[in-house]
C-alpha cells in the first residue's frame, strides 16, 4: 500500500487558502504580528502569528460556529478545502464507503477559548449558566467528530496528542489506517492557543520569545535566539491508497513515505536524543537513503540547546552543510498540533513546484553547520523531504515524503 | 489491529473508585458493590447532579513523591501508581529491555481539567476576569493544557524511548488507547507498551458541562443505587474516575521472560457513527460493525465469546443502542452471552474507562468469574438480554468481548482470549 496525498487545505497566519499561504511563503512574508485577538497588555508575550480574516461563518453555519471552538472551526474549514482539492466533495466520494473513510487529527489545547469561557460564567454565575456545547466543544476529540459527522465518514477515526509532534504521529496513524484496509483519511492537525488563559499556559514554559519586534521575535539557529513564537491554524490533507486515487485520474502532491516516532531518555539520564534516530527510522521506513533527501523541513525551535540539538542530528545524519534546511514556520510561530501538519503540506507544494521556502529573519549561527535556506525562496527539484517535528517533554516524529512517479 | 505478531497481557494496574489497586478494584466487582456517593471533592449542592464515583485515593500512601504530587494533576497520579503496579505485576526489568522497544500509550478524554479548573480559578481570581493574570501561573500549567503530558510522566517512569503518544478520542479513549499499543507491537514497532487510560473528571467543569445536557442521573438521594444500566428506572450515568494501566508484550518476548500471562489481545476495531456528537441511532449499526471486524481479526464466531462488557453507561439512549448492536452482530448468540456494566459500581470515568473495563475482563478471564450489572432489578423491556444482574457468576471463559462508545460518535470494540489460547 502506498499513500498519496491527494488535497490540501490551509489555515495559516500568512495566509488562508493554500495558494494564498504558499505565495506569502515563498515570498518570505510573514504572519506574525502583535496579539490582537485580547487586550494583552501587561503579558510578557508580545508577538504571535494570528490568522487575519478568519471568520467561522463565512464557512460554516451559524449553527455550527456557535456550536464548536475556533479550532475545529479552522479544521472544518482545512478539511473541506482538502477534500475539494481531492475532488472529494460529498459527490466525490459517493462510490466510497462509508467504513472506508476515517479521520484522524492532532489536538493539543483543545478548544480553550470556549472552555475558558465556560469556566468564567461557571465560576463567575453558576453551573447552569455553562451551555449544552461545552460537553461537545471542548474536548481534544471535538474536530475528529465533527470532520466525521459533516462528511458521512464511519471507519477508524482517531486523535492523537503529542504536543508539536502530534501532526506526525497523527499522519503515521493514518497510514496504518489505510495499510489495514481505508481507502481515505483526512488527517492533519490545527490550533487556536491565543486565549487569554492558553497564552498564560504557554507562558509556563517560559519557551515563548519576549521580544515586541515580529522580525526578531522567533530566530531558530541564530546566535539572537531566544524563545518561539506561538501561532494559531494548521493544515489538513486528505491521504488515499495510491491504487484508489490512481483509479480516479488522480496523481497526488505527494507520497507518505516513511514515518516514525521515538522518545527522549528521561531528563537527567545523561543519555543522548533520540530526533536523529526518529529521522532514520523515517527514512528506512520509506527505503531512502541520506543523499536521497533534498531538503529538511526542521523543527527549529528558536531556544538555543534544542536548536543545537536537532543540528547535531542533522548533521550526523546528512553531514556539514550538506542538505538544505529550512523553516518555513519562522513567518507562521510554532502551531502546536497544527505545526507539522502545516510542514507537511509545505514540503507538497516544495515537492510540486521545485522550490524550497525560506526561513525568514535569520542570520543562521555557523556553529551550527546547516546549510539554512533563508531570505528567499531556492529554486530546487524536491523529490524527498524529510520532516521533522519534537513535542515538549521528549516527543520526536518524522516523516519522509517524495514526489508521485510519472 | 494488524494481525501480525501476538500481544498479550502481562501486568495490570488498576485505581478505580473505591480503594486503589488491582486487588481492590476486583472484590468490589465480584461482590456487586458501589462506589458511587455524594460527590465529597467539592461542593456540588448547587448541581443537578450530585453524586460521583470517586477514587479513595491518598497520593502520598501510593507511593508519589512530594515532588511528584506537586507537578502531577490528579489523573496523572493515578497514571502513574496504576503504571508502577502494572510494571510491577509484569516481573519486567528494565534493564534487561532495549528502551527504543519499549512504548507509552496513554488514553484521556479530558486530560487533566481538574489542574486546569483550578488554576484557572487563580489566574482568573475567581473567574470573574476574561483577561487572566499570568503571574499567578504556576510553571507546570501548560503540562496541564496539553494530554501529551500523560504519556510522558509514564515514559519516564520507565525509561521508553520508542514511540510514545496519547490518545484522545473521548469516552472510548481507552480501548483506543489499547489497541493501539497492541497495533503497534503486532506491527513489529515495538516490543513492549505500557498502555492504559486515565480521567479525574469529578470537577465542577465537568459536572456542569454534564448537567447542561443532563446526561448525569440525578438519583441524589440514593447515590448507593444511582447507575442502574439497563434497568428501567435509569435516569442518566453517574460520573467517575480512576485509571488502568497494562503491561502489553509480544507474545514470544513475555514467554522467552516466562511471564504470568493474563490474556493475549487478539482484535480491536473501532468505527464512528458519523450521526451526531452526542446522539446513537438506535440501530446499533457502527458499534455492530466494530464488533464483526473484531471476530473477522480473530478468526472466531459469535458463539466463542463467553462474556460481553458493556458500555452501560445507565442512559436509555445507550443501552437500547448496544444492546441492539450485540442483537446485530452477535445474532442468537446475544441472548445466550453474559453481558454486564461494571459502571453500575465504578461509575463513568470518561475515557478512563475503557482501560478499567478492560481489566475487568483480563480479571474474569483469570478467575472465570464474571462481574454482575449491580442495581438491575427492573429490566427495561427493550432491554431483553442476560445482564447478569446483582450477583457475579462463576461462567467458564475463553474469550471476551468489551466496548466502548462515546462523544463524536466513535465505537470500539476488543476482544481478550485466554493465555492458553495465545500458548
Amino acid at each position: 500500500m502506498t499513500a498519496v496525498i491527494t488535497g490540501i487545505g490551509v489555515v495559516a497566519p500568512n495566509g488562508l487558502g493554500v495558494e494564498d499561504y504558499w505565495a506569502a511563503t515563498l515570498a518570505g512574508m510573514s504572519g506574525l504580528g502583535p496579539l490582537t485577538r485580547f487586550d494583552a497588555t501587561g503579558y510578557p508575550t508580545k508577538v504571535v502569528g494570528e490568522v487575519p480574516g478568519f471568520t467561522a461563518t463565512d464557512h460554516l453555519t451559524s449553527r455550527m460556529a456557535i456550536q464548536t471552538d475556533r479550532w475545529t472551526q479552522m479544521a472544518l474549514y482545512a478539511s473541506d478545502s482538502a477534500l475539494l482539492d481531492a475532488g472529494l466533495d460529498a459527490a466525490g466520494r459517493e462510490d466510497f464507503d462509508e467504513y472506508e473513510m476515517a479521520v484522524v487529527t492532532a489536538s493539543s489545547s483543545a478548544g480553550n477559548e470556549f472552555g475558558q469561557r465556560e469556566l468564567g460564567r461557571l465560576w463567575s454565575t453558576g453551573p447552569e449558566h455553562v451551555t449544552a456545547y461545552q460537553s461537545i466543544a471542548w474536548f481534544y476529540a471535538a474536530t475528529t467528530g465533527q470532520i466525521s459527522i459533516r462528511n458521512g465518514m464511519r471507519g477508524p477515526c482517531g486523535v492523537l496528542a503529542s504536543e508539536q509532534a502530534g501532526g506526525l504521529d497523527a499522519l503515521a496513524h493514518a497510514r496504518r489506517v489505510l495499510g489495514s484496509g481505508a481507502r481515505l483519511v483526512v488527517t492533519g492537525g490545527t490550533e487556536a492557543p491565543l486565549s487569554p488563559y492558553a497564552v498564560v499556559c504557554l507562558q509556563s514554559t517560559g519557551a515563548l520569545s519576549p521580544s515586541a519586534d515580529p522580525a526578531a521575535a522567533y530566530l531558530p539557529f541564530d546566535d539572537r535566539a531566544g524563545g518561539y513564537v506561538p501561532g494559531e491554524g494548521g493544515a489538513m490533507m486528505v491521504l488515499e491508497d495510491d491504487a484508489s486515487a490512481k483509479a480516479r485520474g488522480v496523481r497526488g502532491y505527494g507520497i507518505v513515505a516513511g514515518c516514525a516516532s521515538t522518545f527522549d531518555p528521561r531528563p537527567g539520564s545523561g543519555k543522548p536524543p533520540n530526533l536523529g534516530r526518529a529521522a532514520e527510522l523515517a527514512m528506512a521506513d520509506a527505503g531512502v537513503e541520506a543523499g536521497d533527501v533534498d531538503v529538511v523541513f526542521a523543527d527549529a525551535t528558536g531556544i538555543p540547546a534544542l536548536d543545537e540539538r536537532e543540528a547535531e542530528a542533522i548533521v550526523a545524519l546528512f553531514g556539514h552543510r550538506a542538505v538544505p534546511v529550512t523553516a518555513p514556520k519562522t513567518m507562521t510561530g510554532r502551531l502546536i498540533a497544527g505545526g507539522a501538519a502545516l510542514d507537511v503540506v509545505t514540503a507538497v507544494l516544495a515537492i510540486r513546484d521545485g522550490v524550497i521556502p525560506p526561513a525568514t529573519n535569520i542570520r543562521p549561527a555557523e556553529r551550527y553547520g546547516l546549510d539554512l535556506v533563508v531570505g528567499r525562496a531556492r529554486p530546487a527539484e524536491v523529490r524527498t523531504a524529510l520532516v521533522l517535528a519534537r513535542g515538549e517533554g521528549g516527543f520526536n516524529s518524522a516523516a519522509v515524503l517524495t514526489k508521485v512517479p510519472r | 489491529m494488524n494481525r501480525g505478531r501476538r500481544v498479550v497481557i502481562t501486568g495490570i494496574g488498576v485505581v478505580a473508585p473505591g480503594d486503589p489497586g488491582t486487588k481492590a478494584f476486583w472484590e468490589l466487582l465480584v461482590a456487586g458493590r458501589t462506589a458511587t456517593r455524594p460527590i465529597s471533592s467539592f461542593d456540588a449542592s448547587r448541581f443537578r447532579s450530585r453524586i460521583a464515583a470517586e477514587c479513595d485515593f491518598a497520593p502520598e500512601q501510593e507511593g508519589l513523591s512530594p515532588q511528584e504530587i506537586r507537578r502531577m494533576d490528579r489523573a496523572t497520579q493515578f497514571a502513574i501508581v496504576c503504571a508502577r503496579e502494572a510494571i510491577a505485576d509484569s516481573g519486567i526489568e528494565w534493564g534487561a529491555e532495549r528502551s527504543e522497544r519499549v512504548g507509552v500509550t496513554i488514553g484521556s478524554a479530558v486530560g487533566a481539567t481538574i489542574g486546569l479548573e483550578t488554576e484557572y480559578n487563580v489566574v482568573s481570581d475567581g473567574g470573574g476576569r476574561w483577561v487572566v493574570d499570568h503571574s499567578y501561573g504556576v510553571p507546570q500549567l501548560y503540562g496541564y493544557l496539553v494530554p501529551s503530558t500523560f504519556a510522558a510522566e509514564v515514559a519516564w517512569l520507565c525509561g521508553a524511548e520508542g514511540p510514545v503518544t496519547t490518545v484522545s478520542t473521548g469516552c472510548t479513549s481507552g480501548l483506543d488507547a489499547i489497541g493501539y499499543a497492541a497495533d503497534l507491537i503486532a506491527r513489529g514497532d515495538a516490543d513492549v507498551m505500557v498502555a492504559g487510560a486515565t480521567d479525574a473528571p469529578i470537577s465542577p467543569i465537568s459536572a456542569a458541562s454534564f448537567d447542561a445536557i443532563k446526561a448525569t442521573s440525578t438519583n441524589n438521594d440514593d447515590p448507593e443505587h444511582a447507575s442502574r444500566p439497563f434497568d428501567r428506572d435509569r435516569n442518566g450515568f453517574v460520573l467517575g474516575e480512576g485509571a488502568a494501566v497494562f503491561v502489553l508484550e509480544e507474545h514470544e518476548h513475555a514467554r522467552a521472560r516466562n511471564a504470568n500471562r493474563y490474556a493475549e489481545v487478539s482484535a480491536y476495531a473501532h468505527r464512528s457513527n458519523a450521526f451526531h456528537m452526542t446522539g446513537l441511532r438506535p440501530d446499533g449499526r457502527e458499534m455492530a460493525e466494530a464488533i464483526t471486524r473484531c471476530l473477522d481479526q480473530a478468526e472466531i464466531n459469535a458463539g466463542d465469546i463467553g462474556y460481553v462488557n458493556a458500555h452501560g453507561s445507565g442512559t436509555r439512549q445507550n443501552d437500547r443502542h448496544e444492546t441492539a448492536a450485540f442483537k446485530r452482530s452477535l445474532g442468537a448468540h446475544a441472548y445466550d452471552v453474559p453481558v454486564s456494566s461494571i459502571k453500575s459500581m465504578v461509575g463513568h470515568s470518561l475515557g478512563a474507562i475503557g482501560a478499567i473495563e478492560l481489566a475487568a475482563c483480563a480479571l474474569a478471564l483469570t478467575h472465570q468469574v464474571v462481574p454482575p450489572t449491580a442495581n438491575l432489578h427492573t429490566p427495561d423491556p427493550e432491554c431483553d438480554l442476560d445482564y447478569v444482574p446483582i450477583t457475579a457468576r462463576d461462567v467458564r471463559l475463553d474469550t471476551v468481548l468489551s466496548v466502548g462508545s462515546g462523544f463524536g460518535g466513535f465505537q470500539s470494540a476488543v476482544l481478550l482470549a485466554s493465555p492458553e489460547r495465545a500458548a
